[in-house]
């Protein structure tokens, strides 16, 4: 009885058949496994390998196995290798932070000597009355340098998870807090409440009421730029929109600027271009919290975060509460970049190119490696461009933003020279 | 037992009624195919089952229980998704999308466990994608996206399967091969599986119930060869030609003008004939065939005129006198037939008769189709 007309040279294939293979196959996988950690596991692992090598198909498969490295499935073992990755990563990070620390804290317009400086570092208390020089640097350590060292670890991993957060948001690979505007918008708000209240009978406003105008600056742009999201499509288009808001947020602050008080304009246009200095203790108490408490919402929310990747659709199919997690991306994004604008004003390019470094070097997007690499990358880069700002035209000083922006710039067209190449 | 059940439900975008009135009792390893023209709202319905996007009335129940009380969570583990639309990813490995699939069942952080680490494996092995794991999603092809992806629907675990055109991007090859893993899916874990598919000879091949949808109406809903029946297809899709729902072979109509040829035909020989004539645009005749015969069964479809005979009888003499009727219009004979391959015998030992009438009437006699 013919049944078959098969004329290729394969035989035909029936489901009874695939069926009984896939069997085999399933059956043959735990034993495998067993063999090979056996052989990895075993004491004396050359006995039974003489011995198997002697006799049937059996002990071949186990010596092929042997040979090999051990086996592992295909995702444990991409696994490893991402985790491999994280932790290189993360040490050459730690260590170009603990690098970078120690250079801000040495380097500067006053110069001192390894023993000066411990005892300056070590006492703070100390009464140095008898060394006025000492007594200075301990001063200019502990009142400038430390308050703006660690203002620009903490503003700089803000900026960073900020910018991963619009970039995971809008699925665009070059959406930051500054590109979009809401930097912008925070300036806008915060230098005109500083100039209305100033020139109100010059009253001063908290630290924290700056970072809650700023925060409703944000708010104000990210609102707008949501707006165009919804109604166009396109990942350009957005930016350009982003651009453009930033440029008459910005057109608006130097308006209100130009008419304010005279005293209160040199610190209110250095603030607006960017800057790190005059970061002070109480400046570091009231970002603190919030800046540490986002950045942990941000992490725990890896897991949305990964799921989102897919786009909306994949993430809601496998239970992703999308309503929670897009309030979420907004309200933390928009107030990371508002404690940073507060602070230090609007600061460039930081937001788009350290999660692209940070990827780079992970080898993946995965957010429950990306996001702790962020922050942690965004310290890094921004005390990097801070101690250039600094020291390379002592005792002027450079704005941040056009340090981030030379190095940061680069790194964005990389970003898009690669996506155009992978789309051809 | 069934599954899914959908009664009386209506679906849309934002309170518009698109679809209402859709009835589906959709059993455990069944695979229900939804057909119809493009726009006709097969994803629609997709969407809805699945929780995309909310009913507008009606109720969809599964397993007993009212779509509404799953909770996300629940719902994910019990039904899973393939799109239509590719995700654009950003440095994320074939794996890594699978894995996105086991989110209803990690913790806090999405880590995986020993089990949804096997359940990724798994997945990747049933699609023969084991050796793209670690290769970039954006970079691979279209074929291979829909496999990575139908890999993360299945490590998912399922009880329901919801594929939007799992086939399109996929040659024959992938095809087939997909097709056959929803099959064995559908009876080894008894997944019920609703897919939208636009070839229609494989929605026959693989589907036990079809679910047919055209202008804003539910057509019609049954098991497989209930719908495919003579003329259902044409009608719902429009076709211009014809659709053989024997084999699922769709044809582009007959060409149009006077008949000038024709083809003495059998055992197969005519088709090549047939569809050089139907390329060219030249209409033909074609006879002596046996009802029976696979040459009848694309003439139908195609040929202008064709002279039938009843299956396993010799050609009697009132086919064989129609044929000389026939005959006498036409300019040209090509006979397809050959001694040498054995095309004449008992039956159709007429042709042969037929043939030499052809040349002393001194048509223009051709076996061959060159120069015509």
């Amino acid at each position: 009885m013919e049944l078959h007309f098969v004329d290729a040279g394969e035989p035909e294939i029936t489901p009874e058949m695939s069926k009984k293979m896939r069997k085999k196959h399933r059956e043959a996988l735990p034993e495998e496994q067993l063999l090979a950690a056996k052989t990895a596991n075993s004491a004396e692992p050359a006995a039974p390998r003489v011995r198997t090598a002697e006799s049937s198909g059996a002990g071949r498969l186990a010596d092929s196995v042997g040979e090999g490295e051990e086996f592992l499935s295909l995702p444990q073992s991409m696994e490893r290798r991402q985790l491999k990755h994280f932790f290189l990563a993360f040490l050459l990070l730690f260590a170009l932070l603990l690098l970078l620390i120690w250079l801000n804290i040495v380097l500067g317009s006053v110069n001192a000597n390894r023993a000066e400086l411990r005892q300056a570092l070590l006492n703070p208390q100390a009464d140095f009355s008898a060394e006025p020089r000492i007594d200075m640097l301990r001063d200019i350590l502990w009142k400038i340098r430390l308050p703006r060292l660690c203002g620009v670890l903490l503003l700089g991993g803000a900026l960073s998870l900020s910018g991963f957060l619009l970039q995971t948001f809008f699925h665009n690979p070059i959406a930051g807090p500054y590109i979009l505007g809401i930097s912008s918008g925070a300036k806008l708000i915060v230098a005109l409440i500083l100039v209305v209240l100033l020139s109100a009978g010059n009253i001063r406003i908290s630290s924290f009421g700056m970072v809650l105008a700023a925060f409703s600056g944000s708010m104000l742009c990210m609102f707008f730029v949501l707006l165009i999201s919804r109604v166009v499509h396109s990942a350009s288009v957005l930016v350009v929109s982003g651009v453009m808001i930033g440029y008459i947020c910005s057109a608006i602050t130097d308006f209100v600027i130009t008419f304010a008080d005279d005293a209160s304009v040199v610190n209110l246009h250095n603030w607006s271009r960017g800057s790190f200095s005059g970061l002070s203790w109480d400046h570091i108490k009231v970002m603190a919290g919030p800046v540490v408490l986002c950045s942990l919402f941000v992490f725990l929310l890896s897991k949305p975060l990964a799921a989102y990747r897919l786009g909306e659709n994949y993430a809601r199919s496998v239970g992703v509460n999308l309503r929670f997690l897009r309030l979420s991306l907004v309200f933390l994004s928009s107030m990371l970049s508002a404690c940073v604008t507060a602070f230090a004003g609007p600061i460039s390019f930081v937001g788009i190119a350290v999660p692209h470094i940070v990827k780079a070097l992970l080898k993946s997007s995965r957010p429950l490696f990306v996001a702790p690499l962020c922050f942690l990358c965004g310290s890094v880069f921004c005390l990097a461009c801070d101690l250039i700002a600094r020291t390379a035209f002592a005792p002027l000083e450079l704005s941040v933003s056009s340090v981030t922006a030379v190095f940061g710039a680069p790194i964005v067209i990389a970003v898009l020279l690669r996506r155009s190449k992978g789309r051809e | 037992m069934v599954l899914l059940h959908a009664e009386k439900l209506a679906v849309g975008y934002g309170g518009r009624i698109l679809l209402k009135d859709i009835d589906i009792r959709l059993k455990a390893g069944h695979i229900l195919t939804l057909i119809g023209p493009n726009g006709a709202g097969k994803s629609t319905i997709l969407k809805t089952l699945s929780r995309q996007l909310h009913k507008i009335g009606g109720c969809i129940e599964l397993d007993g229980r009212a779509l509404e009380d799953f909770s996300p969570q629940e719902w994910a583990r019990t039904l899973s998704l393939l799109l239509t639309q590719r995700p654009h990813t950003e440095r994320m490995s074939n794996a890594e999308v699978v894995e996105s699939g086991r989110y209803p069942y990690t913790g806090a952080l999405g880590l995986l466990g020993e089990k949804d680490l096997q359940a990724v494996d798994s997945a990747l092995k049933l699609l023969h994608i084991e050796s793209l794991a670690n290769v970039d999603f954006m970079h691979g092809s279209d074929g291979q996206k829909q496999r990575v992806l139908l890999a993360r629907a299945l490590c998912q675990e399922p009880r329901v399967l919801v594929l939007d055109e799992p086939t399109s991007y996929l040659d024959i090859r992938y095809k087939l091969d997909l097709l056959q893993i929803l099959r064995q899916l559908a009876a080894e874990r008894q997944l019920a599986i609703v897919m939208t598919l636009h070839e229609l000879d494989l929605a026959r091949k693989v589907s036990d119930e079809v679910l047919c949808i055209k202008d804003r109406q539910i057509r019609a809903y049954g098991p497989t060869e209930e719908i495919f029946e003579d003329g259902f297809i044409e009608d719902l899709y429009d076709l211009p030609g014809s659709y053989n729902s024997r084999f699922g072979n769709p044809e582009l109509p007959p060409s149009e003008g006077p008949c000038k040829i024709f083809v003495i035909a059998g055992n197969g020989r005519g088709i090549p004939v047939f569809r050089h004539l139907q390329q060219r645009g030249l209409p033909f005749a074609t006879g002596i065939l046996h009802a029976n015969d696979s040459d009848a069964e694309l003439a139908r479809q195609i040929a202008n005129a064709l002279i039938e005979e009843k299956p396993f009888c010799p050609i009697g003499d009132e086919s064989f006198a129609h044929a000389v009727k026939l005959l006498d219009g036409m300019t040209t004979v090509i006979c397809a037939l050959e001694e040498e391959r054995g095309d004449y015998g008992p039956g159709n030992e007429r042709n042969r008769e037929l043939l030499e009438l052809a040349r002393r009437r001194c048509r223009m006699v051709k076996a061959d189709l060159s120069d015509l």
